[in-house]
């Protein structure tokens, strides 16, 4: 009846054979099912998963450790946070979270000088991400920024944080450019994803329209490497051209995938997709 | 004008209707969030009460959007069907609602008034009617539609099947489809959102869905959920099109955020026709909207979400859609900040657009960062399955990889047919028996019949 043979030379089941299309798709596909229900096994793992995603919003940010972490690498850093007190206010109120508290923008005025880039290493929507992947994709991005002879400021630690806090905080340092590192919308199989914007001349106003974003930055998904690689070379683009945004995109799109092809290196993610359904602002 | 209330010895002034129409809207984190939210419990009830004595002819001279400035509102106004407004016209709001929970208002009437209800009257009436009120009404509303198949019938359901994948591979894609066949999804539409926006990949895809349905010979259709522009121009390149897509909005300020007007959505719908791809029905533009897309794009024009939302199943009404699906809690807690606020959206949403003749499916959906989990979507998906709505999504096991969000499972629609006995659509039923997937009383047959779909997978013979 089928082709297909399993170790012992037995025909595989109709099941065993939809299982096999597991293996093409990170989707929960081939789950089995209890009566219409779903096997007790899946109802758990299920529930894991979101429960994981659930404390990625809610975990407590510490950004003393990143302090510590950052000081290890050699660099400088400061703690600076949105106009949002709580991660309820946070979650209702995103205009609060794109927003500096008094304290944090006189902090950033008094470290204003003359910066190629800013680096920001913020939680966003998920801690879990910037705890486990924002030092590790710095330290791999570190040395080429280096080899570019970037003049860096302080790497600013930003608590309830939305992307555009980006802009006030390289304003008020005096930055020419800031790279925001930020913890994603957490989804079910990757409560861990990074989401790295590049803002040029930024200043309060600007929409996503004037950003580049790599998206997924995470060992599951874009690794460190690759990541840092695609962001040095936007950077360094950005930086000679004076814009960042969808000018930017494409060629520079193009231009990676051409050297990542010659590295033999075909892993390279995607930009961050734009859903067709309607879009939630970060 | 103003609007002024008298609730014991408080007395609450409305500036304008649509000041009256928002404080009257129950709670939800948008409207606070555009600062047009009722300032208590009681000011959002002596709104309503004001409302209720609002005669519904007043939403055809007194504008919430200016006509001069937006098309929508032109459309709106200039479409409006007088003959059939004309069975209501002398109604209040209030009256509105006891005309529609009552014996009077049957099926056949509520079709051949529709045409006469303009979303701001569907909004103003929502606002006044429990949870029960809008599936009781919902219930009574059915709206056919037709492209390889007939979709909305008394006593079906359909399901969007959704096999997306975040770099678009074709091998996880297909197996994903299968998959969801195999639960018998797939009426409504096999529609995937694109991770790429490359029409060289977008047209693959096209091709690989033309390619899965025409080998089973399934009687459904294929979407790949791009913009609009995109499918024009994939059609003029002689791609596969079967359903023309677009996310729209309530303003032609919000639909201007989408890259849309409506003469674009026209021009969609005429390629799409150009086609003659539909064997049953030309029914083939597929809509999605949510609440909260006009304001995120600050295009709201002080109007709450609610009734901005109903504005877009105006938009969508123009077109004959095959398919509206409201994304309820996929914008995030900003705007739907919990479970009790997605369950009355969705209602809401559900309600105003069957009210006004548009056939709408929820994908009953929330993100992790809003106060939901599946419990609620469960809730929401028995009650919208009690109120008719015309489809529901099939994703692997709820959990869109592509997206990072969660909707309802091939499973979770087997649960509300196995509970409330609803068929799919009538071919695709037949299909499916034919292809021994189901029984002759819909349930999956034990010996798995869907075998026989794994031929497609490429090196797999069956």
């Amino acid at each position: 009846m089928s082709e297909d043979r399993n170790d012992n030379d037995r025909p595989l089941s109709v099941a065993e054979r939809f299982a096999e299309l597991a293996r093409l798709t990170p989707a929960r596909i081939a789950l089995g099912r209890s009566g219409a229900s779903l096997p007790t096994r899946e109802l758990l793992r299920f529930g894991l998963a979101h429960a994981q995603a659930r404390d990625a919003v809610h975990e407590p940010f510490r950004p003393a450790e990143i302090a510590a972490e950052i000081s290890a690498l050699g660099l400088t850093s400061m703690m600076v946070e949105s106009a949002a007190r709580s991660r309820e206010d946070y979650l209702r109120r995103p205009d609060l979270g794109r927003s500096l508290s008094p304290e944090s923008r006189a902090l950033l005025e008094a470290a204003r000088g003359d910066y190629d880039l800013a680096v920001i290493i913020a939680d966003g929507l998920s801690s879990t991400a910037i705890h486990q992947n924002a030092i590790p994709l710095v330290a791999a991005l570190l040395p080429l920024l280096q080899r570019q002879g970037l003049e860096l400021a302080p790497i600013a630690i930003a608590a309830q944080a939305r992307v555009a806090l980006g802009d006030e905080i390289g304003q008020h340092l005096g930055a020419r450019m800031v790279l925001m590192l930020i913890g994603e919308r957490p989804g079910l199989s990757s409560p861990d994803s990074l989401g790295a914007y590049l803002t040029f001349a930024p200043r309060p106003g600007l929409t996503d329209a004037a950003r580049n974003c790599i998206s997924n930055i995470r060992p599951g998904g874009l690794a460190f490497q690759p990541a840092a690689v695609k962001l040095a070379w936007l950077i360094e683009q950005a930086l000679r051209r004076g814009l960042t945004g969808v000018e930017l995109k494409d060629e520079s799109e193009r231009a990676i995938e051409g050297r990542m092809t010659e590295q033999g290196d075909g892993t390279l993610g995607l930009a961050k997709p734009r859903p067709s359904k309607p879009r939630l602002s970060n | 004008m103003s609007y002024r209330v008298a609730v014991g010895r408080q007395s609450y002034v409305f500036a304008d209707l649509k000041e009256l129409m928002a404080k009257a809207t129950p709670l939800r984190s948008g409207d606070r969030l555009a600062g047009l939210a009722a300032g208590s419990m009681e000011e959002m009830m002596a709104a309503r009460i004001a409302l209720a004595d609002l005669p519904l002819k007043t939403f055809l001279h007194e504008a919430l959007v200016p006509y001069e400035t937006d098309e929508v509102t032109r459309l709106i106004i200039d479409s409006h069907d007088a003959t059939a407004f004309a069975a209501i016209a002398s109604l209040t709001v209030g009256g509105f609602r006891d005309w529609l929970c009552s014996e009077a208002a049957t099926p056949e009437v509520l079709a051949r008034l529709a045409p006469g209800i303009t979303p701001e009257m569907a909004a103003a009436v929502s606002k006044l009617m429990r949870n029960q009120d809008l599936i009781l009404v919902a219930r009574k509303c059915r709206v056919v539609t037709r492209f390889r198949n007939t979709l909305g019938l008394p006593g079906t359901m359909a399901v969007r099947l959704q096999p997306n994948h975040p770099t678009d591979d074709a091998a996880g894609i297909l197996a994903s489809t299968i998959d969801g066949l195999s639960y018998g999804c797939g009426d409504a539409v096999i529609g995937i959102n694109p991770a790429s926006d490359s029409q060289g990949r977008i047209g693959d895809l096209l091709r690989l869905l033309d390619e899965v349905i025409a080998r089973f010979e399934i009687p459904t259709q294929g979407c790949i959920l791009t913009h609009v522009t995109s499918s024009i121009a994939l059609i003029e390149q002689g791609a596969p099109v079967d359903l023309v897509f677009q996310s729209v909005a309530g303003t032609q300020a919000a639909n201007a955020s989408f890259g849309v007007t409506l003469a674009l959505l026209q021009e969609g719908l005429e390629a799409g026709r150009s086609q003659k791809r539909g064997t049953v029905g030309d029914n083939l533009m597929y809509f999605e909207t949510g609440q909260g897309a006009a304001l995120s794009a600050n295009a709201h024009h002080g109007v709450d979400q609610q009734t901005v939302e109903a504005r877009a199943y105006a938009v969508c009404r123009a077109y004959q859609p095959l398919l509206v699906n409201t994304v309820v809690g996929f914008i995030g807690p900003e705007y739907l900040y919990d479970g009790k606020q997605i369950i009355r959206a969705g209602l809401e949403d559900h309600f105003c657009g069957k009210l006004m003749g548009v056939p709408m499916g929820c994908d009953i959906c929330y993100t992790n960062h809003a106060e939901a989990d599946q419990d609620d979507m469960d809730t929401l998906l028995t009650l919208l399955g009690t109120a008719g709505v015309n489809f529901i999504m099939g994703v692997p096991g709820a959990d869109d990889i592509m997206l990072n969000y969660q909707s309802t499972s091939f499973h979770d629609q087997l649960y509300i047919r196995e509970v409330l006995g609803l068929k799919r659509a009538p071919e695709f039923e037949a299909w499916l028996q034919r292809m021994d997937i189901i029984d002759k009383a819909g349930r999956l047959t034990l010996g798995q019949g869907g075998q026989a779909l794994l031929a497609a997978m490429p090196g797999r013979a069956a």
